[in-house]
């Protein structure tokens, strides 16, 4: 960095622009791309060619997951996880809707953030893909076969799951920690007692065996805000890191009255010793009310389990399962290198890049090598586990990932910048302008033992000039970069989904052989499922009108209802015969204000609720262009008012009679 | 006595179509611009199946638009006699072998010969039922003129789809084992031939000798 720009930085800096700091910042070209048509071949993939990564996008307050292939920057699928999404009628058809299900009732939207994918060895294996829910604290499972969120369940004793879900090397846990601090358990206390009454959790979720997510505990912690975190590998494999701000535990106007420390703390924490613990029946089994949801592959619905406890460790039970490593400033991210040696801090209002060594660290503890202690956690002396600061940053630096060269690249929100640094003597060798106000980035594989380190991609959250506008509401966006050499080179913008926090990609061989095509109709288990045309049919509980249909191309069975009423509720349960890919049906009805429409996969069952106001014959169609006729897929089904004798009747086709033809022939 | 390269070839000719049983005879492959992957089914000595579980069951569905009828392997009587039939056959042809008797040869030879004759006439004659006769009334594509059969051996565009038929491993097993049958025969009669020739000479010479 020239002199003349360390002047612009400290100015910036003086002038208190900290936030607005768009106009400081290094001056910039408008584009610095090293050269359009280069880097057009970087990210070009030619028609019918297909991408070398999938990238999975947090869709933050969309609430989902956007798939997106790299280098191209094409967006392939967006998966609904923690909202209802009514185009394919996710979080709205029975099947899918308990997977929205929690100790507060259903919920129709969360705040996604970070996207893991597991792990075997500290590499991607292609499992699943795990990613928060941070308002009301929840972990989905995706299955990375079907693309589709199979599992969910929520976290008791948290408020604002942000520091997760990070999976352990071997997807033993994902860990999660509270974002803020709140009464444990809940209670109703004078918010002016935060500092006496509050408390934090940081939690270990079983997470190794699909369909089986469960609390294995829960660490009780000192009430200050938990930020994110990462776990160990290799030789810090056992041990989980989460950053910490607001150590002054300040309850009002938090943006100055949690910014006065000079340190905040990185918290580490052993997670073996917690398993030995809990194990040894120092963990306390403490009420709390929890959902757990399973979607089935076979029965194609997913179901609640509501639990009852939960397994909570104190501290002071268990010794040597916490401490704390001072950290500049109110740190954001938290990050460990691929050798797992190193623990890189992003203290956002801090001058400086902080990294701890993981093995100082083992030293510190066991000199004790203590500060002083926070609630009985041993703070351990700065000088002591420190391995290195790296100078002028840039302002605001957030998240680290790392490369398969020994250096990490920091992304710098204030400055808006890149940053690159090496291990090797904690300078920085490079820094590229984003466009602009960087969050997180992401190197393909950049958290494992093996990054590709091939391109980072930085996720912005302010694009003012960028692209087309917008009106008031503008995208936010990714900007892929080339880190192939030793400079950085962009190559690409492209506009995301929601709020991009985190992002995670896997090499695209590591799934494109394993993808479900369509789901065997012959182990369809769904309790309302019809596997022939002559087995659909129309029965009445009650007030509860069940249709049983099929869809093929291009016709529904049966297209033609009668004998509904006013006041009945009607469940069409419409399976897709089809056994081939590509090939999934849509279903709606006119008027189903209860629901979205109907998108069933090919072997699938989905069950649309239809609740009809007003007497009248009210078609139904496909809504996915299935096949040359279909226009001609739809049907109708009459309503008659409440009362009126109509007998309940539906068109099932019978089966043709024994085909003459073929055999006599 | 059938000469022995003769009875040889034809204990080859029973061996390569008892392959019959386990590879298919024929295949249909079937590509569009919505099946990049294609579609194919395979005929074999006793069904017809799909190339991946649900070709078949795919290949009927799309039928279904032109009115065709579905390819239900249990109802094609030929299924249900073509294993007998190759079966005896193969057993002719080793009983040939095993015997040598020329008379068995022949036999078998004109068997195959009108079985194969026979075989492809009737796959020609299924594929121009299902090709022709076709549900016009529940139709749901007609084009006036247009019928479905799908080539013998070669290609052909069926609407949005390009068929192409060949025999598959157990039909050139097949096409091997006629061929090796008339080489034997071929061998049975080249052999008898310079057996007579030299019967003759042997009959002219001690002919000859009576004479002086
Ligand atoms: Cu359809």
């Amino acid at each position: 960095m020239t002199s003349s720009r360390r002047t612009r930085w400290h100015a910036c800096a003086l002038a208190g622009l900290l936030v607005a700091a768009a106009a400081c910042g290094p001056a910039r070209p408008n584009t610095s791309m090293a050269g359009a048509s280069d880097a057009a071949n970087r990210v070009y993939v030619a028609p019918g060619a297909k991408d070398e990564f999938y990238a999975f996008m947090s869709g933050g307050f969309s609430g989902q997951v956007s798939v997106y292939g790299l280098p191209s920057g094409r967006l392939l699928k967006v998966i609904p996880v923690f909202a209802q999404n009514p185009e394919n009628g996710y979080g709205y058809n029975v099947e899918t809707k308990a997977l929205l299900n929690s100790s507060f009732g259903n919920i129709p939207w969360d705040d996604t953030h970070h996207p893991s994918l597991s792990q075997t060895d500290g590499a991607h294996d292609g499992r699943w893909l795990f990613i928060n829910a941070n308002n009301t604290p929840r972990f989905a499972r995706i299955d990375l076969a079907t693309f589709e969120t199979v599992e969910t369940i929520e976290v008791p004793n948290t408020g604002g799951n942000h520091g997760a879900p990070f999976v352990t090397e071997n997807s033993e846990y994902l860990i999660g920690a509270t974002r803020f601090s709140v009464p444990i358990p809940q209670a109703d206390v004078a918010i002016s007692d935060r500092a006496s009454k509050f408390k934090g959790t940081i939690s270990f979720v079983k997470a190794n065996e699909a369909g089986k997510m469960d609390i294995a505990f829960q660490l009780l912690v000192p009430g200050i805000d938990y930020d994110l975190g990462r776990p160990g590998k290799g030789p810090s494999h056992g041990w989980a890191f989460f950053t910490s701000y607001n150590t002054e535990q300040a309850f009002t106007k938090l943006e100055v009255n949690a910014s006065k420390n000079d340190y905040d703390y990185i918290a580490a924490v052993n997670w073996k010793a917690l398993e030995a613990c809990a194990a040894g029946g120092k963990a306390r089994s403490w009420p709390a009310r929890y959902a757990h949801n399973v979607m089935s592959h076979t029965t194609h619905q997913a179901t609640t389990e509501f639990k009852t406890a939960v397994n909570v460790i104190d501290p002071k039970d268990c010794a040597g399962s916490i401490y704390y490593l001072p950290t500049p400033k109110s740190p954001h991210g938290v990050d460990i290198d691929p050798t797992g040696e190193y623990i890189v801090g992003g203290g956002k209002l801090a001058t400086v890049i902080p990294v701890h060594s993981f093995s100082k660290m083992m030293k510190a503890i066991e000199e004790k090598a203590f500060e002083k202690d926070v609630e009985g956690i041993p703070v351990l002396a700065y000088a002591k586990v420190m391995a290195g600061e790296v100078q002028n940053p840039g302002l605001g630096p957030l998240h680290n990932e790392f490369d398969d060269k020994g250096c990490a690249y920091t992304s710098v929100f204030i400055s808006s910048e890149i940053v690159k640094w090496c291990f090797s003597d904690f300078k920085v060798v490079d820094r590229v302008p984003t466009y602009y106000s960087i969050g997180h980035l992401m190197v393909p594989g950049g958290d494992t033992k093996k990054p590709y380190g091939k391109y980072v991609v930085a996720m912005n959250k302010i694009t003012k000039d960028r692209y087309l506008g917008t009106g008031p509401e503008l995208t936010q966006a990714g900007q892929l970069y080339d880190i192939s050499g030793a400079k950085m080179k962009l190559l690409l913008d492209f506009p995301l989904i929601g709020e991009p926090h985190y992002a995670q990609a896997i090499d695209a061989n590591l799934l494109k052989d394993k993808e479900t095509k369509f789901f065997t109709l012959a182990d369809n288990a769904h309790p309302w499922a019809t596997k022939r045309e002559q087995d659909a049919g129309i029965s009445r509980q009650g007030k509860t009108v069940h249709v049983k249909m099929t869809a093929i191309r291009s016709h529904f069975a049966p297209d033609n209802i009668e004998g509904v009423q006013v006041g009945d509720t009607v469940l069409f349960h419409v399976t897709n015969l089809e056994q081939d890919w590509d090939v999934p049906h849509g279903f709606a009805a006119m008027g189903n204000w209860s629901d979205a429409e109907l998108l069933v996969m090919p072997g699938q069952t989905r069950t649309l609720t239809w609740i009809p106001k007003y007497p009248g014959v009210y078609p139904f169609y496909c809504t996915d262009f299935c096949s040359a006729l279909h226009q001609e897929m739809m049907g109708y089904v009459r309503v008659s008012p409440a009362g009126r004798a109509v007998a309940l009747q539906a068109n099932v086709p019978r089966p043709a009679a024994a085909p003459p033809a073929a055999g006599k022939r | 006595m059938l000469p022995l390269r003769s009875r040889i070839l034809l204990a080859a000719a029973a061996i390569l179509m008892a392959g019959m049983f386990v590879f298919p005879i024929w295949s249909v492959a079937l590509s569009a611009p919505q099946y990049p992957e294609g579609l194919a089914m395979d005929i074999r000595i006793n069904t017809i199946t799909g190339r991946t579980p649900n070709d078949l069951g795919n290949i009927n569905n799309l039928n279904h638009y032109i009115g065709m009828k579905r390819i239900e392997p249990d109802t094609i009587r030929e299924l249900r006699l073509m294993p007998y039939v190759v079966a005896a056959l193969a057993g002719l042809a080793l009983l040939a072998a095993a015997t040598g008797r020329r008379s068995l040869a022949w036999v078998f030879a004109g068997c195959l010969a009108v079985f194969a004759v026979a075989g492809l006439a009737d796959f020609w004659w299924w594929t121009w039922d299902y090709g022709h006769n076709l549900d016009v009334e529940n139709a749901i594509i007609r084009v006036p003129g247009m019928s479905y059969q799908p080539p013998l051996i070669g290609t052909k565009q069926l609407l949005n789809f390009t068929a192409t038929s060949w025999p598959a491993a157990g039909g050139l097993f097949a096409f091997a084992a006629a061929g090796l049958t008339g080489l034997a025969i071929w061998f049975a009669r080249t052999d008898a031939l310079r057996q007579r020739h030299a019967a003759a000479a042997v009959a002219a010479v001690t002919g000859a000798e009576r004479v002086a």
